[in-house]
């Protein structure tokens, strides 16, 4: 993950946040790794819901593969107040929007339906700019032995 | 597969504790986080029946410092050791970097650690990964128990081809932490090497 495609998948969140009324927008990677979060998230367990998402989208995914599905890429669970909307978002990523009557289940897919098409986008630059790798490498190459070993001290 | 996020610094890696059911994996992670200190672990979540046997996986997310500015994060999981539960450890190996076998030194266990060891390659295969590429240690579980097989047969038995391994009693907390010291060592070695 770069600057500038954080900055433009934040702004696509941001704004999915607001145009469908909902509290909080998660983008979280198929491997559970959160990837940008926004609106009500203070009382969330973000690294939690992040891998528990991902765990739910990959059991999902292997019921869908069962029946002959590539993948049911929209998920939604009701809740007596609060509501998840959760979907694939270019294959690679899960868009979390929990939202509650104050919004509604069909703007709710009408607006995840328009950021995920952005959402591709920024996602499928940041993955042609990790296949190219450049920055990586400066990075990891500088790790030394003594680096990994004071992590346990 | 490890994310690095260059905006937030941070790098994370997922870690996969593998093994035969009631082999000590979850038992492992609740040590790790009875013994972390606060600051550096997260919720510990466990998805299991009610007789306390994982359904799906137990979850312990641990930051364990800085490398060059950069915060390392290791998500932790286990696979549920039941036969029955394959379908669920094929996908909780989706994206690991690194493995750590726990074997049940008991006598009575040596079949189910060697179809578990099978059953984990196998499953590594059809995620189009291999052994001999993936970063993993052995841990020789419940040396504490009466019955138990030489540590030296069982490294013959499960340990052909000499993976860093350590004796450990899960339970009391011996050998936790030295097995995940060296799983987390080789995965930021490995992820140097990648580069």
């Amino acid at each position: 993950m770069y600057e500038e495609e954080n900055r433009e998948i934040k702004a696509v969140v941001e704004r999915l946040l607001r145009d469908a009324n909902a509290k909080c927008v998660y983008l979280v990677d198929k491997d559970g790794q959160l990837i940008s979060a926004s609106g009500e998230t203070k009382n969330i367990d973000a690294t939690s819901l992040a891998s528990l998402t991902a765990g739910n989208i990959a059991a999902t995914g292997g019921l869908a593969k069962l029946i002959g599905e590539k993948e049911f890429s929209i998920l939604f669970h009701e809740g007596e107040r609060d509501n998840l909307h959760i979907s694939v978002v270019g294959q690679r990523v899960i868009l979390v929007v929990i939202f509650d009557k104050r919004s509604s289940l069909g703007l709710v897919r009408l607006r995840v339906k328009r950021a995920s098409e952005e959402l591709s986008k920024s996602i499928q630059k940041l993955l042609d700019r990790m296949a190219a790798g450049a920055e990586n490498e400066n990075l990891l190459k500088e790790i030394t032995d003594d680096d990994i070993e004071r992590l346990f001290h | 597969m490890s994310f690095i996020n260059y905006s937030s610094r941070e790098i994370n890696c997922k870690i996969v504790y593998y093994g035969p059911g009631l082999c000590g994996k979850t038992t492992n992670l609740q040590v790790i986080y009875r013994k972390t200190r606060p600051e550096a672990k997260g919720k510990m979540i466990t998805l299991a029946t009610e007789t306390e046997r994982t359904l799906f996986f137990d979850f312990l997310p641990l930051a364990l410092g800085d490398i060059k500015g950069f915060k390392t994060r290791f998500h932790l999981y286990t696979v549920p050791g039941q036969i029955f539960y394959d379908a669920s450890r094929k996908l909780i190996l989706k994206g690991v970097d690194g493995i750590v076998f726990v074997a049940d030194s008991q006598v009575e266990r040596m079949d189910a650690n060697l179809e578990s060891f099978e059953n984990m390659k196998i499953n590594l295969d059809e995620q189009g990964y291999s052994l001999s590429q993936i970063p993993y240690v052995i841990q020789y579980n419940k040396r504490d128990l009466p019955n138990i097989v030489p540590v030296a047969e069982l490294k013959k038995v499960i340990n052909g081809d000499g993976a860093p391994d350590f004796e450990a009693v899960a339970a009391n907390g011996f050998g936790v932490f030295e097995t995940l010291k060296a799983i987390v060592k080789l995965v930021l070695i490995e992820l140097k090497k990648g580069s």
